[in-house]
């Protein structure tokens, strides 16, 4: 048995026990363990050197076409930086309405998904949909470009037109000339938001779903046996446990999905045709985005234009760390929040 | 504890726990508790043949409707009301909401997986025109016009092209994104947190913009031209935070008391890390490389802006312009002719296969936990095992013979 050796008080105050100063503990690395750790922080310091070396040579090049135009960056609608008049009010808008139209096609999709996955599907067919979902989100966007592009662009047109017909009296489903006749010619209704808006959609539901799958998951059992031994329904668990449990998961599974639809470009590029002046008529043909802006004249910019280009993808690039750093501190606290409680 | 705890006192007959004797007593067959009652079987076949027959009559006869996507909508809303009406008749409120309800997940998760199902299989199906000409994968579209047969060019110098950039940027992306995620996770303090904020954050980089940043950095000032380094690097600069973030949390995952069991042997931090930390990880290390490697090889924003355009299969990635998959196809797609929309539609079925591949082989990888062993891996660990038993007998029985101090093994009944 180990045995402490005792010290009394007054022994000590006297003077006649010898009480020994605490050891002070000391770790001596082998060379080799300083080396790895050199190293392994060098990683590190390369890492963060080359992230900051992109974002602040995004800044420093943005600034230069900032410091022409100043505030108007972002009220103007133009974009033609060789007569010093460009802004990215057009572009910004045409962006989050494309993103806007995503969420409003994907978060159905989603949450039915997420809940069919986590409530109702069981055992096999479970394991295998859910892997199906996640390997969709492999699926490269180029993929969902050509559908988009090839396919959807033709099928969609008699919805577009029966929208416009019958929901015109909302301003934003009008589509009209500009005199205000309604137009009901189909090419009328390509290229337009609302088909970019879908493809992007469709795009960003598997990452949507996984995430608000996990949340759902995560539901304490406890309160669900309650619920179902008080005689409540599979809806009424998924009322009262499931989706406040995990709100926070389709909150921010949500908004990465925003995330993403924000910076999708090439499937965007595709498919709408670029204009740069802020349509309203999301049905009717001609948006525009940022990322397929920069797809679009990075080639032929001179360097000042090239400048403003950087300048229109660093407000991109704040936008969409906004959107992500938010959605992620959702997700965690939500799931921090659902263990204490379990 | 060598004494035997018995019962020291009477336990009182009627507070005990006693399984009842089952024997004699008939035991019917169990019974089904998931099966599907008639009523449901009914409800469920009644509203899908009346929403069907109500839709086409509406359509066919008494209204001029017209159009698929519209008698499918129609259909399905006389579906919700007729099983809603239905289930009404025999159930009270709170079960035909939970009907309801339970129709609407399935349906939203039919109409999502058909979608995306419809999505990959539009294109293998029209790549299937491409794809069967053995020439589509051993030519380069250098002598091939837009007019020429499908028998003529392909897209080698695309896959070339992907497999070149994709290891330049693997070569760059593993060592430096697995050291950091090494360095968050072993040596931590402040600066690894900054590190970890910093790559969280650039995850967020639109990978257009990060295109443009190596057209604006390298290709503009260093290289003043755009090849297939370039291109990697832009690939790099995109994929190296999925990666770090991805193996991050892998790495997070392994057990403490595996690194704790190390130390306490004495061994150093390094061979620590080398022989207990990064073996546990490797399944889920080697499915965050892989899932980095298919965003890496399927993103066309930032190539469209470093590799330039060619049809001339190009080895050299320091020099001149180097295509791959996701451009070719982009380049493909963009002309009027139909053959080059084929072949773009070709590239784009190869390209998929090659990126769902990558995905099934990262599933089979990191299906298991960290430290869980695959059957082959188990079947070695156990055979290592025995080798060691068999070495240590030997050794004893070695020693017992020489006459040697081997009393414990002979305690252990270890050799005859």
């Amino acid at each position: 048995m180990t045995r402490l050796p005792v010290f009394s008080r007054s022994a000590v105050q006297d003077g006649v026990g010898d009480r020994p100063e605490p050891r002070a503990i000391t770790t001596r690395s082998s060379p080799t363990d300083v080396m790895f750790r050199a190293i392994v922080r060098s990683a590190g310091v390369a890492t963060v050197g080359i992230m900051l070396a992109v974002g602040l040579f995004l800044a420093l090049r943005a600034s230069t076409a900032l410091s022409v135009v100043g505030p108007s960056f972002l009220t103007t609608q133009e974009w033609s930086p060789d007569t010093q008049t460009f802004g990215v009010a057009a572009v910004l808008f045409g962006t989050f309405s494309i993103a806007i139209i995503a969420l409003t096609v994907s978060l159905p999709l989603s949450l039915g998904t997420a809940l069919l996955l986590s409530e109702v599907v069981r055992g096999r067919l479970r394991q295998a949909l859910i892997s199906l979902v996640d390997l969709m989100a492999a699926v490269p966007s180029i993929v969902f470009g050509l559908w988009g592009f090839f396919f959807l662009q033709a099928a969609i047109i008699p919805v577009s037109r029966w929208i416009s017909t019958y929901l015109g009296w909302i301003p934003i489903f009008a589509v009209t000339d500009p005199n205000g006749d309604a137009l009901t010619d189909a090419n009328a209704f390509t290229s337009s938001a609302f088909i970019a808006g879908i493809v992007v959609g469709l795009m960003v539901v598997p990452i949507q779903t996984s995430i608000m799958r996990e949340a759902f998951s995560q539901a304490p059992p406890g309160e669900r046996e309650g619920a179902y031994a008080l005689g409540a329904t599979r809806w009424g668990v998924i009322k009262t446990v499931v989706l406040p449990f995990g709100r926070g998961g389709v909150i921010g599974g949500t908004m990465l999905g925003l995330g993403r639809a924000l910076g999708e470009t090439i499937a965007v590029y595709m498919i709408i045709s670029p204009i740069f002046f802020i349509n309203w008529e999301v049905l009717k043909s001609g948006t525009n985005s940022v990322s397929a802006l920069i797809a679009l004249r990075y080639s032929e910019a001179s360097e000042f234009g090239l400048s403003a280009l950087m300048a229109a993808g660093l407000v991109l690039f704040l936008i969409t760390l906004v959107v992500n750093f938010s959605a992620s501190l959702i997700v965690a606290r939500s799931r921090s929040g659902a263990g204490s409680e379990a | 504890m060598s004494t035997v705890m018995e019962p020291s006192i009477e336990v009182d007959s009627l507070a005990a726990t006693r399984i009842p004797d089952k024997t004699g007593v008939a035991v019917g067959p169990r019974r089904v508790l998931r099966r599907v009652t008639f009523d449901d079987a009914f409800n469920l076949v009644g509203a899908l043949a009346g929403s069907m027959s109500t839709a086409t009559l509406l359509f066919g006869w008494v209204t001029p409707l017209t159009g698929v996507i519209g008698w499918l909508v129609l259909a399905y809303l006389f579906f919700l009301a007729l099983y809603t009406a239905l289930t009404w008749m025999r159930s009270d409120t709170q079960e035909v909401v939970d009907r309801v309800v339970t129709v609407l997940l399935i349906s939203a998760g039919a109409v999502l997986l058909a979608a995306l199902l419809f999505v990959v299989f539009f294109t293998l199906i029209r790549g299937a025109e491409a794809l069967p000409h053995l020439n589509f994968f051993t030519q380069t579209m250098q002598s091939t016009g837009p007019l020429d047969p499908l028998t003529q060019g392909g897209i080698l110098h695309a896959i070339v092209g992907t497999l070149i950039q994709i290891s330049i940027a693997l070569a760059i992306t593993i060592p430096l994104g697995l050291a950091t995620a090494v360095f968050l996770n072993e040596v931590g303090g402040t600066f690894a947190r900054i590190v970890r904020t910093v790559v969280e954050a650039m995850t967020a980089l639109p990978s257009v913009v990060a295109g443009l940043f190596v057209y604006a950095s390298f290709v503009l000032l260093v290289s003043h031209q755009r090849n297939g380094f370039a291109a990697a690097l832009a690939i790099t600069v995109m994929m190296l935070p999925i990666v770090i973030r991805s193996a991050d949390v892998v790495l997070r995952l392994v057990a403490a008391n595996l690194r704790e069991a190390s130390f306490a042997l004495g061994t150093t931090h390094w061979r620590t890390v080398w022989h207990v930390v990064l073996p546990t990880a490797r399944s889920g290390l080697m499915t965050a490389i892989i899932l980095g490697t298919a965003r890496g090889i399927g993103e066309t924003a930032p190539v469209l802006l470093t590799s330039g355009m060619t049809g001339v299969l190009n080895l050299n990635p320091f020099e001149g312009p180097m295509v791959s998959l996701p451009l070719q196809i982009f380049s493909f797609i963009g002309s009027p002719e139909p053959l080059m929309v084929a072949r773009g539609f070709g590239t784009a079925a190869v390209l998929l296969v090659l990126v769902l591949g990558l995905f099934v082989a990262a599933r089979a990888i990191g299906g298991r936990g960290p430290g869980e062993l695959s059957n082959g891996q188990r079947r070695r660990a156990h055979q290592r095992s025995l080798d060691d038993l068999g070495r240590i007998e030997a050794l004893a029985s070695h020693m017992s013979s020489v006459g040697a101090p081997a009393s414990r093994h002979s305690q252990n009944g270890s050799h005859p």
